[in-house]
């Protein structure tokens, strides 16, 4: 297939290519052999862990057969990246660590089997930092993912942030239609802001958490990562379900997203919190931030100056209660059963130490440390408790907020995409790439970042919109207005196949 | 410097020392299915041949808990007298072991499901004292490591591993390795007559942690009168009590320990120690110091479990009648407190007696008759009342035919004797008829015996007159004639009459 076509063909959003299924322009053979290609070619990116290829059009052939036949489903025969955090049978899952090893799950996540039931093809597993642990994918065992953007006056290595930033990447390289990532401190919203593409994270307890790698459970959330909203809408419906093998998987019907993103704004009220006017921020960021509210006022929307007045605590209660459930939630990982264990131990002791040691990168073992400080005896309640107190008086400030308005519009990081290398001396520096998008996971509520504009040196920035629990509907028809009046129809250069 | 098994003091060099022990109990949760997991929970089956990815730890795999278990931990809570918290949490306690595949076993630890209750406890000299219950909770139990497979490796078993434990702590209320022995008795009969639990130490479905210290006479009366701890001694808990022999033997064995200690100038330490049942002694396992920093934080995968009132009452609702209970019913039937509570230590026992009753028998021949002849058959044989030949249909059969006058005593045990070997189910037909054994009443049959006796034995007739109490001589006679099947008492009334007694005689 010549490359214009082939480049048609990925340029696609996924609504567009599930139109052309349907319709039967196209096959799903045609379609998935493209990304392949794709992803084939975009090899130097290293967005992918492990590609799939084979499989995929296997995968694609059965969804043509599927057509065929008019047994389609939702997303019958379109080709998706799956973060490597979700466990998927019969390939290899390795939360970009190398103390997973070459662990093959005999099951298969919730979120991913839900895709899989719908019809979708999966072309393979896409990097991440180390069990989702870094906002600029640099910490992954299997290397750092390159950003596909670069700055017009530079042809430096950027990050795709993170921790999704290689199903980042491969959206915006075109790489897949559509990719799955999870949300913890803000590891799908930050990373689609900075590669110019949708990352929708939706409510604590929408996406069952099963068989996703665990990294902090009452923080962690499977979303979406697309090209525009109306994807995100289509992909959420079929990511989310109430899933009796999850405890806080929440208990209500998953609407169609695409039907209540439909619709004007007109009386929507918009909440901008003035406490994420922060110093030292390029003025890039504020100027959009208020195009951004402009956009919406435009459109009919009421823009409200509310007060999220525990929002300077986020990321240090953030930095205390991730940790603590990463540091028990990766106990599990000791050599004895599965994955990485070292050669020739002495004893129990030596086997875990060494496993441990040799298996856990630098960030990783980190965050281990910070959890297991912050929840022994003696640290606890100036920690841990503490933080807990804190986590409700940020929710807290949510609802008082949300009694004012109906959305809250911010932006979705401090800056562009940086520097490969740039941030990894400090990680303090690196945790504040969090600062807008850590709040949103510590009350539970959905959060989206839409592209909304480009630096002066041509990178993407986006806008947050952040929900109140469980109204993904109301949050996905804002984050459309923001999205038409954006225009943002910009693509990099694909450097990388020249 | 003896000290007999079962004191509540212990004498040392330099006066008397009190024991206070309190316990905790690993009681193994009845249920189909594990805590947390939809894995069997078989007894016995091959190694990790019962094993979920969930009890096993592997990535993305979270625990959803298991109703039953919940219900069971409940109605364990019910039958204890005991608060039931109708919030409870779930924490994680954090430890690195092998056989513990997630790294932390899931646990209650500030928010228990079960709070303050109490178990009474019958002693042999007749006192009931009354221990108080700390709390129950809910928690996993870890796997097995086998280090005897291999020279060189060490294998873990995990079919054990989530299953459900109810952790039931005691107050420091008992006093005596008799009282400590006791008490896991009866809370064995209380948890077996509920069903939560089937109570089998060999199988390590229940397992005790005594936990023991010594202070000076009236120092408990004082932690009693104020509750507080103070006037106690430094306790030590001591693992792996497995039997209820081992109970008295470790209790004994560490209370003469810590008071040695104390009088040879030392000082008793807060560690944990090994019960040894071989060597019958405690060894240290680790110090208050080594101990593991658990890092104890409510497991982020589990909401707090809540629960609905209305449903803890169908639960109350539901219990079957309990040993107390129970014992206090057959002595309103005129049984000795004694004998009630030989019959509710195990609820097959008195569900066996009661069979019995339902059959027709009294309560009080009832009981004498299991007391003083099937027991005693039964423990010869090393056979269990379940196990046992005869039905309490027919050993009420047998005690009703006595109370009927049909058999005597004697011919009771014969006929006994015959359904153990013979099962027939029905001894009042398959024997007694069948066989005519049945008691002469027939006062005929009675008096013609009394004539073949008087006319072989003139001389004792002329005796008998001027000796009245030689009667009993002539009964024996009689009986023998009949074959032992003539009714004494009727036998004794013909023969007044015949020789012209006083009723004395």
């Amino acid at each position: 297939m010549p490359a214009s076509v082939s480049d048609e063909l990925t340029r696609m959003t996924l609504a567009e290519a599930r139109d052309a299924l349907r319709a039967k322009r196209i096959s799903s053979r045609e379609l998935t052999g493209a990304f392949v290609s794709a992803i084939e070619a975009g090899r130097p990116l290293n967005a992918f862990i492990t590609e799939a290829g084979e499989q995929a059009l296997h995968m694609a052939a059965a969804s043509d057969h599927r057509i065929a036949r008019g047994e389609a489903g939702e997303l019958e025969g379109l080709p998706l990246a799956i973060k490597d955090l979700f466990c998927t049978r019969g390939t290899r899952t390795t939360a970009a660590s190398k103390i997973l090893g070459d662990f093959v799950p005999p099951y298969e996540s919730t979120v991913t089997q839900n895709l899989w039931d719908a019809g979708a093809v999966m072309l393979g597993k896409t990097n991440l930092d180390e069990f989702a642990m870094g906002s600029s994918n640099e910490t992954s065992f299997f290397g750092p993912v390159i950003n596909p953007w670069r700055a017009n006056d530079s042809n430096a290595s950027l990050v795709p942030g993170g921790s999704s930033g290689g199903s980042a990447a491969a959206v915006a390289a075109d790489l897949c239609l559509a990719a799955t990532g999870t949300d913890t401190g803000g590891s799908i919203r930050q990373p689609a802001a900075v590669t110019g593409r949708v990352g929708l994270k939706p409510t604590y307890g929408r996406c069952s958490r099963f068989g996703i790698v665990a990294f902090a459970s009452s923080l962690d959330q499977a979303g979406p990562m697309t090209k525009t909203v109306r994807d995100a809408a289509i992909m959420l419906k079929t990511m989310a379900s109430v899933d009796p093998r999850d405890s806080t998987s929440v208990d209500l019907p998953v609407p169609d997203y695409e039907k209540l993103m439909e619709g004007p704004i007109k009386g929507l009220r918009v909440g901008i919190p003035k406490e994420y006017r922060i110093d030292g921020a390029p003025a890039e960021i504020d100027t959009l931030w208020t195009k951004g509210a402009e956009w919406l006022k435009a459109q009919g929307a009421e823009i409200v100056e509310i007060s999220l007045p525990h929002t300077k605590y986020a990321l240090p209660t953030y930095y205390i209660v991730a940790p603590a459930e990463a540091s028990s939630n990766l106990a599990r990982y000791d050599g004895v059963r599965f994955g990485h264990r070292a050669a020739g131990p002495r004893d129990i002791t030596d086997l875990y130490e060494r496993s441990r040691g040799e298996g856990f990168g630098a960030e990783v073992q980190r965050r281990v440390l910070i959890g297991t400080y912050v929840l022994s005896a003696g640290y606890y309640d100036a920690y841990y408790a503490r933080a807990q107190k804190l986590r409700t008086l940020i929710a807290r400030d949510f609802a008082s907020a949300f009694e004012k308005c109906d959305v809250l519009l911010t932006p979705s990081t401090p800056g562009p995409a940086f520097a490969v290398g740039a941030k990894t001396a400090d990680p303090l520096e690196m945790y504040l790439q969090d600062v807008f998008t850590v709040t949103v996971n510590l009350a539970g509520l959905p959060g989206i970042s839409v592209p909304a504009g480009l630096t002066a040196n041509g990178l993407p920035l986006g806008l947050q919109l952040i929900g109140k629990a469980f109204d993904e509907g109301t949050l996905l028809r804002a984050a459309r207005a923001v999205e038409d009046a954006a225009e943002f129809a910009h693509s990099p250069a694909k450097w990388w196949s020249a | 410097m003896n000290t007999s098994v079962g004191n509540k003091t212990i004498k040392g060099e330099t006066g008397a020392w009190e024991i206070v022990i309190g316990m905790e109990v690993h009681a193994q949760v009845l249920s189909q299915s594990k805590l947390f997991s939809g894995a069997s929970t078989r007894f016995g089956a091959d190694p990790n041949s019962q094993v979920s990815f969930i009890d096993a730890g592997f990535p993305g795999m979270l625990p959803v808990i298991n109703e039953k278990c919940v219900e069971q931990a409940v109605r364990t809570g019910l039958g204890l007298k005991a608060r039931i918290n109708l919030t409870s949490v779930f924490d994680r306690k954090n430890y690195f072991y092998p056989d513990l595949p997630q790294g932390y076993q899931i646990s209650q630890y500030k928010n228990p499901i079960v709070g303050e209750g109490e178990v009474l406890i019958d002693l042999k000299n007749g006192e009931t004292i009354k221990v108080g219950i700390e709390r129950l909770h809910l928690e996993q139990d870890a796997g097995k490591s086998l280090h005897d497979q291999s020279p060189d490796n060490s294998y873990v078993d995990l079919n054990r591993s989530g299953i459900a434990l109810m952790e039931i702590v005691t107050k420091p209320h008992m006093r005596s390795s008799e009282e400590a022995a006791a008490f896991l008795k009866k809370l064995r009969a209380i948890v077996r007559y509920l069903g939560t639990c089937d109570g089998n130490m060999d199988e390590g479905s229940m397992r005790a942690d005594v936990n023991v210290s010594v202070c000076r006479e009236g120092g408990y009366d004082e932690f009693r009168r104020t509750g507080s701890f103070k006037t106690l001694g430094t306790r030590c808990e001591i693992k792996n009590v497995n039997s209820m022999r081992f109970i008295a033997q470790a209790v004994e064995y560490e209370a003469r320990r810590q008071v040695d200690l104390i009088e040879g100038g030392g000082t008793v330490i807060q560690e944990t120690r090994l019960f040894d049942a071989r060597a019958g002694e405690t060894r240290s396992m680790r110090s208050k110091e080594e101990a593991h920093d658990y890092r104890y934080f409510p497991d982020p995968d589990l909401l707090p479990l809540e629960l609905d009132p209305a449903w803890v009452e169908e639960i109350r609702k539901s219990l079957p009648e309990l040993p107390d209970e129970k014992k206090a019913r057959l002595m309103n039937l005129g049984l000795s407190a004694y004998d009630a509570s030989v019959l509710v230590g195990e609820r097959e026992t008195a569900d066996y007696f009661e069979a019995m009753l339902a059959a027709g028998a009294e309560a009080k021949a009832a009981a004498n008759w299991l007391n003083n002849e099937y027991f005693g058959r039964l423990n010869k044989t090393g056979l269990s009342i379940a196990d046992g030949p005869v039905s309490a249909k027919a050993n009420a059969d047998i005690i009703a035919m006595v109370a009927e006058g049909l058999i005597s005593g004697k011919i009771a045990k014969d006929v006994l004797d015959i359904e153990w070997n013979e099962r027939t189910g029905d001894p009042r037909n398959a024997i007694v008829e069948a066989r005519g054994l049945k008691q002469v009443t027939d006062t005929g049959a009675i008096d013609a015996a009394i004539e073949a006796v008087i006319a072989a034995n003139p001389d004792k007739v002329e005796e008998v007159k001027a000796k009245p109490k030689l009667a009993a001589w002539f009964v024996g006679q009689v009986m023998r004639q009949t074959g032992g099947k003539a009714n004494p008492a009727a036998v004794n009334a013909a023969l007044k009459v015949r020789l012209n007694l006083p009723d004395e005689g």
